[in-house]
């Protein structure tokens, strides 16, 4: 997960500076160290499914508690921090883009994801969104898509199909929804992928696929609220007589248009990648500009470049 | 220019050589005629020559050109404000000319761009009128046809032999501005500059020589507020920061994003008002205090995420730079009307710090205090600023940075166990543990803005919440106790006191001057710390009979002004009143000075 801004000379004051770490050989975290409160969520909600695949993850990946951060908005999916046992925060509604961005940008040793509702992506964090992708700055972002807003009980959300009758739309949703697949692809993301909670192996390897990747990789997953949309999903679900199809086998996830074509499918639609680019990140950028400047700088202590400014001004 | 030097020029005969000790020089023109670049040259001759400087400039709103002046002045002695009169009026269009006239102090002296000024018979007699065929002798200077280029230096040479600056220092200072460019600009500009200070102003007008200023040690530096804000940010140690371009800020950004990488840092340019401050938010949270800032309508945009940094006690540094408003407002004007959000802005009960630097050195200085108390406090500490200090060019003592400059690189090393909002915690000052630091425990802690537990968990128990009320507010009291308490400016116990905040320190210390050399009772204060306040305040009031709070915002419903209120509402004092204006311009001294008279007269209102 280590991008290029690690490249540069570590020294005191760089905001790169961090001890390199425990070395020693411990083993993989089980689901017990990893779950700290029990979830808030209703029963049968498809975001236990996510954290329970989140937790898998951290113990395939024997990533160690310190070394991810779990950030989150506001939503019934941006409670997820509290239920993971490793630093995390909690954010304000919509804004847990760029709070990530703070923490990715200075903290390249960190593994930083990023959970979250179709509220909080697509609606009042919809620009972060937009900006975060363009930026391709380092994180795993996962938004947890019920097409509802569940926390504040069944408000129409941005990705409420036509028709959806919420108590803010009490005869049918009439504006036309987001499509977070395309919303991802033009606004830049790098790797853009698709899956539902409800097909557990299908999740893992998206989140996997996600983490590996050096970019802003966004993952949309279904989610459904069984209180506020029960059945939203049920023809993506083989068990409900639905289907689960996969990106075709051919399909390039180089190639722009085409993703932006499978993202146009009907519903259910295709799962899978739909779209990744070797673009390069925010921070190996930014890591450039600093490497460049240190070149000049890095023997002086901080003192004394301040000093060199200073002389200008006398 | 100070008292009795201004003698009338002698009928004929060879001009008189005057010695002065004060001088403010009032430059108007538009501004793309690099007219603050006389200015900045005026200003860091001075610096140079142990002298004080102060300047002070307006710029339009518009995108491109309009009028502008630059004004500076210039002292032996201490120089407080940046003069309600000037001296010497060089003006370059018939707009300057008459638009500026009237702050021309009589008897004065007009330098005027005969080229384009045509004088007018009525004020022939109240100044000194010297006429001077700028434009096209900078043409002539430079060779070619250089337009309206280089008559900002040359302009500079004409000052420069009427007061008789120090030509060596002016071409070095020249030399190093425009060397790096085409050696012809350099030239140009060395043409310009000889043709202004060869030019003969005749027997038109005697000339000034400054007397010797008293020697201080150490160099002196010359900058505005703005980069010593953002130099101050970086010897504090702050490696991160995000901001988003608004006026009169966006400097401070700028610089920001030039400088950091030298040191191993960035600073990230965001899509809007409220990325910037979550991504400051973000690095803080990562483990070293970072900083946003703004102006205006992008403090309104921070404030719901500032209440999140107060809850989950974030670290943080905001800079307001404050101009007119509400809203857009007056984008290029100062005012001081943003201490109420500052303080109070946001929903529900968010204690942060607000500390105001009254003058250039104070923004270095305390850029560092800033940083050193949302440290030691875990707490958002506003830098509130204003258009004033952020564009006013003065001359201070370098700092000795070897000593002055921190490292505050996260402590990353493991610990046994940690609490983030622990209620034992002294005076409530938890501390952050940045992620990457292992916690032995195995339990880790959630960074939150829901009224959390101890470990940050989401509670509603009214217990608990009044805890963590309390244990966020403990804090400030704690701050307020090592605060020091203002200075008194002036005897300790009289009729009048002034409070001051902000820019106004100056015209606020020179108005006590004034005043008391006329025989009235002053004294003054100027309040740094605003939010919490110093304690022993009521101490200092109980001196005086009346304390006048002097302030660039309105009046308010009720009569006072924004730190009046808060002081009242501290201090439930009637006497404590309120000096306001709010034209977006800086207060003259003679303005404070009457309104005190007038204020007093009046007596104390019964409420």
């Amino acid at each position: 997960m280590s991008s290029t801004i690690t490249t540069i000379p570590v020294r005191e004051g760089n905001i790169t500076s961090v001890p390199s770490g425990l070395t020693e050989e411990r083993k993989g975290l089980t689901k017990k160290e990893v779950a700290a409160d029990h979830p808030t969520w209703c029963p049968g909600c498809g975001d236990f499914s996510v954290l329970a695949l989140y937790f898998k993850l951290i113990e395939k990946r024997k990533i160690w508690h310190e070394k991810i951060t779990t950030i989150a908005g506001i939503g019934c999916s941006s409670r997820f921090p509290y239920f993971v046992q490793a630093h995390g925060a909690h954010f304000i509604h919509g804004r847990a883009l760029p709070f990530a961005s703070g923490v990715s940008l200075t903290r390249p040793d960190l593994h930083v994801f990023v959970f979250g509702g179709d509220g909080d992506a697509f609606s009042i964090g919809g620009n972060h969104f937009t900006h975060t992708a363009r930026k391709n700055i380092k994180m795993t972002y996962v938004v947890m898509d019920n097409w509802v807003y569940g926390l504040t009980k069944k408000q129409t959300s941005p990705t409420s199909p036509i028709g959806f009758k919420s108590k803010t739309d009490l005869g049918g949703a009439l504006d036309q929804p987001v499509n977070p697949m395309k919303q991802a692809i033009s606004a830049g993301a790098t790797f853009v992928a698709r899956t539902t909670h409800t097909n557990p192996n299908h999740v893992l390897q998206m989140m996997e696929a996600a983490m590996d990747h050096d970019g802003f990789s966004f993952i949309e997953c279904l989610s459904e609220c069984v209180e506020f949309y029960e059945g939203a999903f049920d023809s993506s679900n083989p068990r409900k007589g639905g289907k689960f199809d996969l990106v075709p086998a051919d399909h390039n996830v180089a190639d722009e248009f085409a993703a932006y074509k499978l993202a146009d499918e009907p519903f259910p639609g295709k799962f899978g990648i739909f779209y990744k680019a070797n673009r390069a990140t925010k921070n190996a950028n930014e890591g450039k500009i600093i490497s460049a400047a240190r070149e000049k700088t890095h023997t002086m202590k901080d003192w004394q470049i301040l000093q060199k400014s200073f002389d200008k001004f006398r | 220019m100070s008292e009795a030097t201004l003698t009338a020029s002698p009928a004929g005969g060879s001009p008189k050589v005057s010695s002065v000790s004060d001088v403010v020089i009032r430059i108007a023109g538009n501004s793309q005629d690099g007219i603050q670049a006389i200015g900045g040259f005026l200003a860091r001759l001075a610096g140079r020559s142990e002298q004080e400087v102060m300047t002070h400039m307006t710029i339009p709103a518009t995108i491109s050109g309009g009028p502008s002046i630059f004004q500076v002045r210039i002292g032996s002695g201490e120089v407080l404000s940046s003069g309600d009169e000037a001296d010497v009026l060089l003006a370059f269009y018939q707009h300057s000319y008459e638009d500026h006239i009237g702050s021309l102090k009589k008897g004065g002296i007009v330098l005027y761009d005969s080229d384009h000024v045509e004088p007018k018979e009525e004020w022939a007699g109240l100044y000194r009128h010297v006429g001077v065929a700028i434009t096209g002798l900078t043409v002539e200077a430079i060779g070619g046809t250089a337009k309206d280029k280089g008559k900002n230096i040359y302009a500079l040479g004409l000052i420069s032999k009427m007061f008789d600056l120090n030509v060596t220092k002016l071409e070095a200072l020249i030399t190093e501005r425009f060397t790096g460019k085409d050696s012809s600009v350099l030239n140009n500009a060395m043409s310009a500059f000889h043709g202004g200070y060869g030019h003969s102003l005749g027997n038109i007008v005697e000339t000034f020589k400054f007397v010797e200023s008293q020697k201080k040690g150490g160099h002196q530096v010359v900058m505005n507020g703005n980069e010593a804000i953002g130099f101050g940010l970086i010897a504090a140690g702050v490696r991160f920061g995000a901001g988003y371009p608004i006026t009169p800020w966006s400097d401070i950004m700028e610089l920001l994003r030039r400088e950091l990488p030298k040191y191993g840092g960035t600073f990230i340019q965001c899509e809007d008002e409220i990325a910037s401050i979550s991504m400051a938010i973000g690095g803080s949270y990562a483990g070293r205090v970072s900083v946003t800032g703004s102006s205006g309508p992008g403090i309104s945009l921070k404030t719901e995420a500032l209440g999140w940094a107060v809850m989950a006690e974030m670290p943080l540094v905001i800079v307001d730079i404050q101009r007119g408003g509400p809203s857009t407002g007056l984008p290029t004007n100062v005012e001081q009307s943003d201490l109420n959000i500052c303080c109070f802005g946001g929903h529900g009960d968010s204690p942060r710090v607000v500390i105001a630097p009254s003058n250039v050195e104070d923004c270095f200085y305390m850029a560092i205090e800033a940083v050193n108390i949302a440290r030691k406090y875990s707490v958002p500490v506003i830098l509130l600023s204003d258009q004033a200090i952020a564009t006013r060019i003065e001359a201070f003592e370098e700092p000795k940075l070897e000593q002055v400059c921190q490292d505050i690189s996260p402590d990353l090393s493991p610990v046994a166990t940690h609490k983030p909002y622990d209620l034992k915690a002294e005076n409530g000052a938890s501390r952050h543990v940045a992620p990457g630091t292992r916690i032995e425990s195995g339990l880790y802690p959630i960074a939150t803005g829901l009224e959390h537990d101890e470990m940050g968990h989401p509670t509603g128990s009214p217990k608990l919440h009044m805890e963590m009320v309390a244990k966020r507010r403990r804090k400030l009291n704690a701050l307020a106790a090592e605060l020091p308490r203002p200075a008194i400016y002036g005897p300790s116990e009289g009729n009048v006191l002034l409070v001051g905040w902000g820019s106004t320190q100056g015209p606020i210390k020179e108005a006590v001057d004034r005043a008391r050399a006329a025989g009235d009772s002053v004294s003054s204060i100027h309040i740094k710390h605003i939010n919490p306040l110093p304690n022993g305040l009521e101490e200092i009031f109980a001196g005086f009979n009346h304390v006048l709070v002097v302030e660039m915002n309105d009046e308010g419903l009720y009569g006072y002004g924004q730190l009046a209120g808060i002081l009242r509402g501290r201090f439930c004092d009637p006497k404590i009143r309120g000096i306001n204006k709010c034209d977006g311009l800086t207060f003259k001294v003679k303005d404070i000075v009457e309104r005190v008279r007038t204020n007093v007269a009046s007596g104390l209102r019964k409420f």
